[in-house]
């Protein structure tokens, strides 16, 4: 057990997890992780090349080069720098590199601000690589060392991002149950590069001139290939869903610690009429706003906490919904113009298809780091009550914790 | 485009967009809208298109001066140059 804020906690699950190549800039809240790391390169804890990038456009880049040479390959970085890193997060995800980034939530400028919103990372869902959102700094050390599992799995090969909530977690110690280095270097082992066949040949997929074919990577691709090449991708979207599930079970028997099925994690839903829908930290104060209600007698509040937002978890919202007469869903970003937040508008579409349709609200909060409290809870929760009631569901977006 | 169905799927194609044919054998000139026909009659051999041709689609046969339609893209070029304009351009049926 060790006493270790987000951003420490994941640099240590980093330096345990055998990766070759570090390549980052450093970046508010996330700083500390590449701080960390390069601290452990340097002392000799951490056999790894540590490059230092003059922009995280260059960071990713460089990791782009290492990752398709064939070696594992961690960044991190937060807000504008993943902004930054936009281009390039589309060519990782299509050159089907399993590189890990850890991004530490911070809204996107402007206006300029270093704390925690969704933005950032929300602003990328549709780059093609997994994203999990981890609650706490526990959670962030143990989904690091799944990831490396998860992205080089060969049927997957697609980047992993893993979301934690900026200053919130990454500044904030907690106890984290690490486990030994060598257990950890058992479950990552060491990277295997995929091989393809080209030519008549099974070579490996790697950018290395020694190759008995060598190969280019990132070539031209037209109306003619690129479709095909995309639809591929969506099928290694589809297939980590058993991997991510797959990972995590095996996770839980090594650590003892699971977070739902993986996916989705779940809190009081049994005997719950309402829920809560969020990602996150946020989750713990949902938590401990539903067992402040149960102290009173009242347990009909639940929680699903989105763990996995890509793939999005489609198939276990309904089923986790089942006899739900409300659902309130907490959107830490906004999408200006659209009906509500992302994860309302991915439940919303979720739930079309089922046979379960409970009235969903939507409420953006938290935007540039304001804090969602108990109260402000308590409110949505009340609020969601008079709509199940009422028979009437919100037609607007609702902001909570912003001054009219 | 209807040639493009007889192509092979998103199954039978290696992932990661690595080519997996020479790209001697992609043939460019599938792009073409106009395309260069050279009139022999006019044509002194000078081999100023063969200099231009950004595609290297211009050939010497050993004895007269043709255009591979195989990589020829239909840029123009090679028209324009034609100090005697031997090259017209001509859209493609």
């Amino acid at each position: 057990m060790l006493a270790l804020n987000g951003d420490e906690a994941v640099a240590y699950a980093v330096k345990q997890s055998n990766v070759d190549v570090i390549a980052a800039f450093p970046i508010t809240p996330q700083t500390i992780i590449v701080e960390k790391l390069s601290e452990y390169v340097a002392n000799g804890e951490l056999k790894a090349y540590y490059a230092c990038a003059e922009s995280e456009h260059s960071a990713i880049s460089m990791i782009v080069g290492a990752s398709a040479a064939g070696a594992r390959t961690f960044t991190a970085t937060s807000a504008n720098g993943l902004a930054l890193m936009h281009e390039i997060l589309y060519i990782v995800s299509s050159l089907r590199l399993p590189v890990v980034m850890a991004i530490v939530n911070r809204a996107l400028s402007g206006p300029i601000n270093i704390h925690t919103d969704h933005g950032d990372s929300m602003a990328e869902r549709d780059a093609c690589w997994i994203q999990i959102y981890c609650e706490d700094a526990q959670e962030a050390y143990d989904t690091v060392i799944q990831a490396f599992r998860i992205g080089e799995n060969h049927k997957v090969l697609l980047p992993v991002m893993v979301m934690l909530d900026g200053f919130l977690i990454s500044h904030t110690t907690q106890n984290v149950d690490v486990l030994e280095d060598e257990k950890v270097s058992n479950f990552v082992k060491h990277r295997i590069p995929a091989e393809i066949e080209v030519f008549g040949k099974k070579v490996p997929l790697t950018l290395n001139p020694e190759n008995e074919v060598p190969l280019t990577f990132g070539p031209l691709d037209l109306w003619d290939y690129y479709f095909e090449h995309k639809r591929q991708q969506e099928d290694a979207m589809e297939k980590s869903r058993e991997v991510i599930r797959k990972v995590h079970d095996e996770y839980a028997k090594i650590s003892g610690r699971s977070y739902g099925n993986g996916f989705i994690e779940t809190y009081n839903m049994d005997s719950a009429e309402y829920a809560f829908i969020c990602l996150s930290s946020t989750a713990g104060t949902v938590k401990s706003l539903i067992d402040k209600l149960i102290s009173k007698g009242d347990d009909k509040l639940g929680l699903v906490r989105i763990r996995t937002f890509r793939p999005f978890p489609y198939e276990e919202l309904p089923k986790a919904l089942e006899g739900v007469k409300g659902v309130a869903v907490l959107d830490r970003s906004g999408a200006f113009g659209a009906m509500g937040g992302p994860v309302y508008n991915e439940v919303r579409s979720a739930l079309y298809d089922s046979d379960v349709h409970p009235f969903i609200n939507g409420y953006i909060y938290g935007l540039g780091g304001r804090d969602m409290t108990m109260e402000m809870l308590k409110s949505i929760y009340d609020d969601l009550v008079e709509t199940v009631k009422s028979g009437k569901p919100k037609r607007k977006i609702e902001f909570v914790g912003v001054r009219e | 485009m209807s040639e493009d169905l007889a192509k092979p799927g998103w199954k039978q194609i290696p992932i990661a967009g690595v080519p997996f044919k020479k790209a001697t054998e992609y043939h460019t000139g599938d792009w073409r809208t106009f395309k260069p026909v050279i009139d022999q009659s006019k044509c002194t051999k000078c081999l100023t298109c063969w200099i231009f041709c950004p595609d290297d689609s211009i050939v010497w046969d050993g004895n007269t001066v043709q255009v591979d339609y195989r990589y020829c893209k239909g840029c123009g070029i090679c028209a324009e140059m034609c100090p005697v304009k031997a090259i017209t351009m001509v859209k493609e049926e």
